[in-house]
């Protein structure tokens, strides 16, 4: 999933002013104040959104934000997907990041990337590479607006399908060297962060660089099927430190969509925004059209409308009460006494919810170790929030080490009744043609 | 990369969007990808004239710069230059 990751390298009209630069002189060009600060209130129209097209997916990741696997029926129609990108190219909304499930398999889905270039917004693609074929890959080298993001969460076969489900890691590594063969440079591999492969850091840059790619590490969110799987994958402690000393080190050459604002209590902040663009500039569209203030917080807390509403997105992204509460300045609660609360600014809103801590207190994962201890006293286990709506294969992966599936036993409803007949049935060998007709 | 010429033409990068915003403006470059930010109106209004000024001093004034803030302005442009989002004109 994908937030910012476009990197505001040039903040003209002032130095560059993020994280815990001083504010610019207020003489010349410049206003005063951070434009961090400036985007706490949030912008007329998203930098980017994710958008997931589908539910629908050929792979049963075990950390899946989305929790996908199965189409929704009531998922957007093309004509409604065509609608939505009209009103992003209205919006000016310069690019949207489409993820799903497995948004490739939507047979519609290489007529609504073309629509998107025809409509000037840009479309960077999240996929597993399933649908990477040569001939595909010779087809997206061509356009200036489409861009691929291949998922890969293993530097290794065995790290890889461990999370993502044997085959996975091939499947991958196949669609990168297609890309490749095709002379397409600088897509990405986006790889979530987990316990098994920070270690691989090294091996996956090796990997990008070979393949001219550009690597994105993300953060392992408790959102979706993540949330059964946080406690054994998301980073050691020493991991995060590790993690953090790691990307200082590789500085612009990685991409992070912005997540690991939440490492920066570690000292010097990450390149980036340093903040939660939640509802601010950054947003969640859903296959079936409902709007969430990011791509790791699918919960009825965080639904500020559906796309199909009157007024459609605009009027949910302006107007919505979720959005409008989102954009006040962000307020520490716990943290605010913590000397480091304005370069970490509390952490993730989605990670602290689905783990069941207050929003207005430490990430899980924060630095000092406030998170672990918060953990430790929070409420019952059984009263943490689960995420809205799950569209998992009936048969997963479970974490069974043979890597076999099992299958979750579901009770299937079933709807008995009895209608009474009020004659009775005709009988088979009735040969007049009206029987059973009663005007 | 030197200052640029306050007495040379450019423009706007084709490939780049632009996108007013209270603060300022989105600048995006669907070439290179990359997000810009400019942080006063009055850049952005020197930005929009460059396509329609003989060089970069003569956008400035009709933006309303004052004479005096010019440097300011060429480093501006000048750091915009270094991410292609504008680019001299071919004469």
């Amino acid at each position: 999933m994908t937030l910012l990751d476009a990197r505001p390298d040039s903040l003209t009209g002032t130095k560059q002013s993020f994280g815990r630069s001083a504010p610019p002189a207020t003489t010349g060009p410049t206003k005063p104040g951070r434009l961090v600060d400036l985007f706490e209130l949030g912008l007329d129209s998203p930098i980017c959104l994710t958008w997931e097209l589908t539910y629908a997916c050929n792979l049963s990741c075990v950390h899946c934000l989305s929790s996908s696997g199965r189409r929704d029926p009531n998922e957007l129609t093309t004509a409604e997907a065509k609608g939505v990108i009209d009103e992003l190219e209205r919006m000016q909304v310069f690019y949207v990041n489409i993820g799903g499930g497995e948004p490739t398999v939507r047979p519609d889905f290489w007529e609504l990337v073309d629509y998107a270039s025809e409509h000037h917004v840009g479309v960077k693609f999240s996929t597993n590479g399933v649908k990477i074929s040569p001939e595909i890959a010779q087809r997206l080298v061509k356009s200036d607006y489409v861009d691929v993001q291949i998922s890969l969460d293993g530097a290794t076969a065995d790290v890889n399908d461990h999370v993502r489900g044997p085959g996975s890691f091939d499947t991958a590594m196949r669609a990168m060297q297609n890309l490749f063969d095709a002379g397409f440079e600088n897509f990405k591999i986006s790889v979530v962060c987990t316990r098994q492969n920070i270690p691989q850091l090294d091996e996956f840059k090796a990997i990008a660089d070979r393949y001219k790619a550009q690597l994105r590490l993300t953060r392992l969110r408790p959102s979706g099927r993540g949330a059964d799987v946080w406690d054994d994958l998301h980073p050691l402690p020493e991991q995060q430190k590790q993690l953090y000393d790691w990307l200082v080190a590789h500085g612009d050459n990685v991409l992070t969509g912005d997540s690991f604002f939440h490492l920066s209590a570690y000292g010097d902040a990450l390149p980036g925004l340093n903040l939660c663009g939640a509802g601010r500039v950054v947003c969640l569209i859903d296959p079936v059209g409902d709007v969430y203030a990011c791509p790791f917080a699918i919960h009825e807390e965080f639904l500020a409308g559906n796309v199909r509403s009157e007024g459609g997105f605009q009027e949910v992204w302006r107007h919505s009460e979720l959005f409008g509460r989102l954009r006040n300045p962000q307020t520490g609660g716990a943290c605010t006494s913590c000397q480091f609360f304005d370069s970490c600014r509390g952490g993730c809103m989605a990670a602290k919810f689905f783990t069941g801590l207050p929003l207005d207190g430490p990430d899980p994962e924060c630095v000092r170790g406030f998170g672990e201890e918060a953990l430790t006293k929070r409420k019952e286990a059984d009263s943490i929030p689960k995420p809205d709506g799950d569209h998992s294969h009936s048969t997963v992966r479970g974490s069974r080490r043979d890597g076999k599936p099992v299958t979750k036993a579901r009770p299937v409803s079933l709807t008995l009744s009895l209608r009474r007949p009020d004659a009775p049935p005709v009988s088979a060998c009735e040969i007049d043609p009206l029987a059973g007709f009663r005007p | 990369m030197p200052a640029l010429d306050l007495d040379s033409a450019w423009d706007l990068h084709p490939q780049v969007s632009v996108r007013p915003e209270p603060f300022g403006a989105l600048l995006y470059h669907f070439g290179t990808r990359k997000l810009s930010f400019l942080k006063d109106r009055t850049l952005l209004s020197v930005v929009q004239s460059l396509a329609a000024a003989p060089t970069v001093r003569a956008a400035c004034l009709t933006a309303g710069v004052p004479e005096a803030d010019l440097p300011q302005y060429q480093r501006a442009l000048t750091t915009l230059a270094s991410s292609s989002m504008v680019i001299e004109r071919a004469s």
